[in-house]
């Protein structure tokens, strides 16, 4: 009986998270595409809060090139990696951070968005999204060489949805893995950016 | 009936019904009855007026609300059409209350589909909507309105007896507020 109880048990799995509420703003109409329920966590953290953050260099949607010590002395950092042009959770999430960009200013933060996409992808999907006020940088090549500094790029080549806060030290303040298959509270992310002006 | 071939056949009904139930609620149709939505009554004071629900309650149902027609926007403070659509939104309302005639009769609220207290609060203060808005966290609300996507607004008339049905629903933002007023004047029977 145990080989079946196996077999009711993906059944229930299946029947209770086999939708995805995330991603339905009309502006991706039929675009956005459902990889169905992955694995929360597929990757472990390289980095350490406490420790000097991983620099890297990433080209942008701008054409720019972007470094992480190019803000060393004048901004705190967020970086947000998001596993996936085109699918439902991270389509939802920058549109999201766009509108928050009053949070990230109060407290002297910039925001960096990267995924393992292509320059063309990205530029596609985030047109969608209207205008980002910040960068969106591509780990596409080599691929995921920045997400794996990190620790978190998953064995399928796409990153974690995983958000870091770097000060203007360069110090990982920090360094937050979420669940693949869900946004992250907004409330976390605006909390830890307020206590890096309390410290 | 051996062990097997009942395992079997459960297991094969357990498919269908995923089958059935994965093709999921159907979004609500005009003339059809809204599924009943429970919600928190609003903390602010200038809501739990504008709503008529009593500050000693803890929830509330839509009939419940002090109107003779109640507009549901389905939004996220995610969802880039919503946040252009917003400004818009805002108009209608204005529109609306500064109608005496219209005033205490039709009442909007906001459902925000998987936004947290948070982040409703923060579309809420980034816009300065007037209206209450209501966080669905875990989409459990937006779950039973056929998971729509946003924003969808759903015009509810509510008759003296209490009894209530949909008399509009619709994807898509509404662009222009007085022709959207007309439309749900003249859906509503006004």
């Amino acid at each position: 009986m145990k080989k079946y109880s196996k077999i009711f048990f993906a059944i229930f799995v299946l029947f209770f998270v086999s939708s995805s509420a995330f991603g339905l703003s009309d502006a991706f109409k039929k675009n956005v595409y459902d990889p169905g329920q992955l694995k929360p966590i597929d990757s472990k953290l390289i980095v350490k809060v406490g420790e000097k953050a991983p620099d890297f260099t990433l080209p942008s949607l701008s054409g720019e090139k972007i470094s992480l010590s190019q803000f060393e002395g004048k901004k705190n950092v967020v970086i947000s990696f998001v596993p996936a042009a085109w699918t439902p959770v991270c389509s939802d999430q920058w549109p999201g951070y766009n509108l928050a960009k009053v949070i990230f200013e109060k407290n002297g933060a910039v925001l960096l968005g990267i995924t393992v996409d292509n320059i063309p992808t990205l530029y596609a999907w985030t047109n969608q999204m209207g205008n980002l006020w910040f960068p969106v940088l591509s780990d596409f090549w080599p691929h995921g060489k920045v997400s794996g500094m990190f620790g978190v790029l998953r064995s399928d080549g796409v990153a974690e949805r995983a958000l870091f806060i770097i000060d203007k030290k360069g110090v990982l303040r920090y360094a937050h893995v979420s669940d693949i298959n869900k946004r992250p509270d907004l409330k976390d992310l605006a909390t830890e950016l307020e206590k890096l002006n309390k410290n | 009936m051996k062990k097997t071939s009942i395992v079997s056949w459960v297991s094969i009904f357990l498919l269908l019904s995923i089958g059935l139930l994965s093709a999921g609620i159907a979004p609500p149709e005009e003339g059809g009855v809204l599924p009943e939505i429970t919600l928190p009554a609003p903390e602010v004071p200038t809501h739990q007026n504008y709503l008529g629900i009593t500050k000693n309650k803890k929830t509330f149902r839509i009939p419940e609300i002090k109107a003779e027609v109640v507009l549901i926007e389905i939004f996220s403070m995610y969802c880039p059409y919503c946040q252009k659509d917003a400004p818009v939104v805002n108009e209608l309302y204005n529109k609306i209350a500064q109608d005496e005639k219209l005033k205490n009769k039709i009442k909007l609220i906001g459902i925000g589909a998987g936004n947290s207290p948070f982040e409703v609060d923060f579309f809420q203060k980034t816009y300065g909507v007037n209206f209450p808005l209501f966080p669905d966290a875990e989409f459990s609300i937006h779950k039973m309105l056929g998971e729509v996507r946003t924003p969808y607004f759903i015009g509810v008339k509510i008759k003296k007896d209490g009894t209530y049905s949909i008399f509009y629903s619709k994807r898509g933002a509404i662009e222009n507020a007085s022709k959207f007023l007309n439309l749900i004047l003249s859906k509503a029977g006004y």
